[in-house]
């Protein structure tokens, strides 16, 4: 045997390797990030209301629960909801929609119009009766949502059009189309049941008898149906397959095009639902303001959840929390007084900061950095001094 | 003695999982073509990784030639300013660019600002004058042949720095004029005092250029040995760590045993794809390893791709057990046909998904996407074939992707295997793997045909075939030219035939 360094750290301890294991897991990095915007928001509430805790102190009132984190967690779900159907749209097609924010506006346009229709003729924007029932209206604003989907995957998985052009289509003009459905106008649906989606479920009395507000059922809901479709069906695989490598699947029977389009479907049927909460919260259409800017905050929440732009392998818990992370950073942003129209720059460092962590040349380069800085291992100390 | 290029001592490495190397010593003296051998996952490439700074390692100790001190290389650049450059089996140019571009691209000489094109011109017709390859500068790399784009790659190589220079795999895509060629080329580096790393996985033409082995197992040194000391059976023996009897213990199904009174699992008439194969007939029966010789675009591949649909044809029909099937993947899967592609990495590994999920993905389709596999049934298949074909893999859940290139294969080869196909499909299935893995592969499919499998197998290595075929359809220019039966195939009928029988004929 020739005398050579025993590599006494050859073989790491299993304490650590499952530390490790933890630490390079997908979820991990989302779950640092969340939690980071809920220590931050925690100080600043602590700042301004003198108490620690409040931030995380959750009241029963009024025959409901109140606190910051049940705000922030039924703010985000419009944001749940969309982000889910990007993620899927990401994974098998490689690319974002960034359409989602008008489809939401778009589909619920319809629903209200809907509703009301016929109200509008009397110059009167404020729906009193309605016209269909509200079930068949929001069918309808489902069925619009999943009709622009179907026309987007048409796009891209059979025209094979980049689905960022493929998506800006509707993104100019179905926010336009929106405005046109109600002559421009904010329509009001001045009846309770309406409400209910983006508030609070009521009885006759009107008082609240859940307790937490409808926005987070629906977008539990959607996770949870999401989550036992992947569970119980071959559809999760499929699409990872599809994203990763598009001519093995189609080699293996995989319709691919399906797929793709299929998932663009998805996330129209996502844009609107969350469109139905977002006019729900405000009892009524606002076709300039629903779902605005969302498409980039959905975006935000898939990469944040440690899902790769480029396509493949997801994680539907992973985009769940990037969703709750930005709907907290934004949260906070709003408590310390930032504006809501500087808000997109601060969002836009939180991305840049994302985005450098998750690129695969960062690790080497900072492994070449630790390198030259502190020699770690003899052989390295000796070719050190010989340089 | 001279002073040796390179020495490298101790070398240790892991990766998760998996030891890499262990302990390897390896020396490359000037002058020298020095053959690294080893079974896939062997280590030979992360070996050369090691060298080149590619991969950081844990312990031992490299030192290269005008360098007093040890030295580690932290980057495929810094070993190149050291003196060592590496050729890749993928050609890592622009084919867009001209020959002399790649060969200057990113230190061409300039004034001021502005490239100096004709001496970019000028000095690349000498350097590829030098190393003896007659191109036009000037012309679009992608115009030439891949064995002229190598030869650019290696010009390139050399004339950054030309001390150690590494040739991973180089001769895969390459055609026997174009392999002498480049030996020639390797010989006249040696000449000049060049060191040559030669890793490859073709027994013979190690033989041809190489004056030293060097062999690695499982990550372990077995040893070095002068060219004249380690005859070829000898070298399979210590790559493989066991007698070299595989390759001998392969029987090839006679035509004599095929059953063909009931219908061909498979028959193909006037199938052709426009622009594509011209109209072929074809018939596989149950039991038989039917092969198809050919050189490289002669149409081998199309002739697959035509049957399991994966090219739409445009003429012809395909009738699978008396039954007609439209052309396409899913379709031909339902009426049992499994195809194992050319191109693993294009169209076979689904790389980031695990080992299981690429072994259950084929058969989860083929059953569609609402009727999913338990795990345990997923486990249950995955574990069934990762044994019988031997798959080494850390574990289920591992990324193919992290899979030696070899173990890829059989992942793709179990992948079919467990739709439990009628008529199997494998195109290049042994190309860059080892020879361990090729005979299993080969053993495999006469095993199958035993069972009664219908087979239609392509190797571009015409011993292969004969090895394991009955019957072999020849392939010239898109056009099925012609059969050959058991008694009648050999290496010179087929060259023949391939050839043309005309004379005259290229």
């Amino acid at each position: 045997m020739t005398e050579r360094p025993v590599h006494a750290d050859g073989e790491p301890r299993r304490g650590v390797a499952v530390l490790k294991a933890i630490v390079r897991h997908r979820i991990f990095f989302a779950l640092v990030c969340l939690a980071l915007v809920l220590l931050l928001n925690m100080i600043v509430t602590m700042a301004t209301s003198g108490s620690p805790g409040s931030f995380f102190k959750i009241v029963h009132t009024n025959g409901t629960f109140n606190g910051p984190l049940i705000t922030i967690l039924n703010r985000s779900s419009e944001l749940i909801i969309v982000a889910l159907g990007m993620t899927v749209v990401v994974s098998c097609s490689a690319g974002v929609d960034i359409s989602v924010g008008a489809v939401m506006a778009f589909s619920s346009s319809v629903m209200v119009w809907l509703l009301g229709y016929g109200t509008l003729a009397q110059n009167d924007y404020h729906v009193k009766a309605y016209v269909v029932p509200l079930a068949l209206g929001m069918l309808a604003a489902l069925a619009v949502g999943s009709l622009c989907g179907l026309w987007n995957g048409f796009l891209v998985s059979r025209l094979k059009i980049q689905p960022m052009v493929a998506t800006l289509i509707l993104y100019t003009a179905a926010r336009g189309a929106a405005k046109v459905v109600n002559s421009g106008q904010i329509l009001k649906v001045d009846l309770p049941n309406f409400r209910w989606f983006g508030n609070f479920i009521q009885n006759g009395a009107g008082r609240n008898i859940i307790p937490l507000p409808t926005p987070i059922f629906i977008a539990a809901g959607v996770v949870l149906i999401v989550a036992l479709v992947l569970r119980f069906t071959a559809l999760g695989m499929n699409i990872q397959s599809v994203g990763i490598n598009n001519r093995a699947s189609r080699i293996l029977g995989l319709n691919s095009a399906r797929i793709i389009l299929l998932a663009y479907v998805f996330a129209g049927l996502c844009a609107a639902i969350a469109g139905i909460i977002a006019s729900s919260r405000i009892g009524g259409i606002d076709a300039q303001n629903n779902g605005k800017m969302i498409e980039l905050d959905a975006i935000l929440a898939v990469a944040l959840g440690g899902n790769l732009l480029s396509g493949g392998k997801f994680s539907l818990a992973g985009t769940v929390i990037g969703a709750i992370t930005i709907q907290t950073l934004t949260t906070v942003l709003y408590s310390i007084n930032v504006s809501a129209d500087q808000l997109p720059l601060y969002k836009a460092i939180v991305v840049v900061v994302i985005v450098v962590l998750q690129s695969t040349e960062l690790r080497p380069m900072l492994n070449r950095a630790a390198a030259f800085v502190r020699p770690r291992r003899p052989a390295v100390a000796v070719a050190q001094a010989g340089e | 003695m001279v002073e040796p290029l390179v020495t490298m001592r101790g070398i240790t490495k892991h990766f998760p999982g998996v030891l890499a190397l262990d302990d390897v010593d390896f020396t490359l003296a000037p002058g020298e073509i020095h053959a690294l051998m080893g079974e896939n996952g062997a280590g030979k490439s992360t070996l050369v990784k090691v060298l080149t700074g590619a991969e950081p390692f844990e312990t031992g100790e490299i030192r290269l030639a005008g360098n007093p001190a040890p030295v580690i290389n932290h980057s495929p650049q810094e070993a190149q300013e050291r003196g060592i450059s590496t050729v890749y089996q993928e050609v890592n140019l622009c084919p867009n660019l001209s020959v002399a571009e790649n060969l200057f691209a990113g230190r061409q000489p300039h004034h001021g600002m502005f490239v100096d094109r004709r001496e970019v011109n000028r000095q690349a017709a000498r350097i590829m004058a030098d190393i003896g390859v007659d191109v036009v500068v000037e012309r679009q790399l992608g115009e030439h042949s891949l064995a002229v784009q190598q030869m650019v790659a290696i010009a390139r190589a050399i004339s950054i720095s030309a001390k150690v220079l590494i040739l991973d795999e180089p001769t895969s895509s390459l055609n026997e004029q174009e392999v002498a060629r480049l030996f020639e080329l390797i010989r006249k580096l040696r000449d000049d005092g060049m060191g040559v790393i030669f890793i490859t996985h073709f027994l013979h033409q190690v033989y041809q250029v190489c004056d030293k082995i060097t062999v690695l197992r499982n990550g372990h040194l077995v040893g070095t040995y002068a060219i004249e000391a380690l005859p070829r059976r000898d070298l399979v023996a210590a790559m493989l760590g066991r007698a070299f009897d595989d390759m001998a213990a392969i029987h090839r199904r006679s035509e004599d045993e095929v059953d063909r009174g009931g219908a061909p699992v498979i028959a193909a008439r006037g199938l052709g794809v426009r622009g594509g194969i011209r109209p072929f007939d074809l018939d596989v029966y149950a039991g038989e390893v039917v092969g198809l010789a050919g050189l490289l675009g002669s149409g081998r591949t199309e002739v697959a791709r035509a049957i399991y649909g994966a090219d739409a044809a445009d003429e012809g029909t395909l009738v699978v057990k008396g039954a007609p099937v439209k052309h396409s993947p899913i379709d031909s899967m339902r009426a049992g046909m499994a195809f194992c592609p050319e191109s693993r990495k294009d169209e076979g590994c689904v790389q980031d998904l695990s080992v299981r999920e690429n072994i259950v993905l084929a058969e989860q389709t083929k059953r569609g996407a609402f009727r999913l596999m338990s795990r345990a049934e997923q486990d249950r298949i995955t574990r069934e074939y990762v044994d019988l074909l031997a798959i080494k893999t850390a574990s289920l859940d591992t990324p193919v992707k992290q899979l030696s290139g070899g173990n890829q294969q059989k992942v793709i080869v179990a992948r079919w295997l467990a739709t439990h196909p009628d008529f199997l499909i494998l195109d290049e299935p042994t190309r860059g793997i080892d020879v361990g893995t090729k005979a299993e592969i080969q053993r495999l499919c006469v095993e199958l045909a035993g069972e009664g499998m219908a087979i239609l197998f392509i190797s571009s290595e015409i011993d292969e075939m004969l090895r394991t075929c009955s019957r072999l359809g020849v392939m010239r220019d898109l056009s099925k030219v012609g059969e050959l039966v058991d008694d009648e195939m050999s290496s010179s009928a087929i060259m023949s035939k391939i050839a043309g029988d005309e004379a005259g004929d290229d």
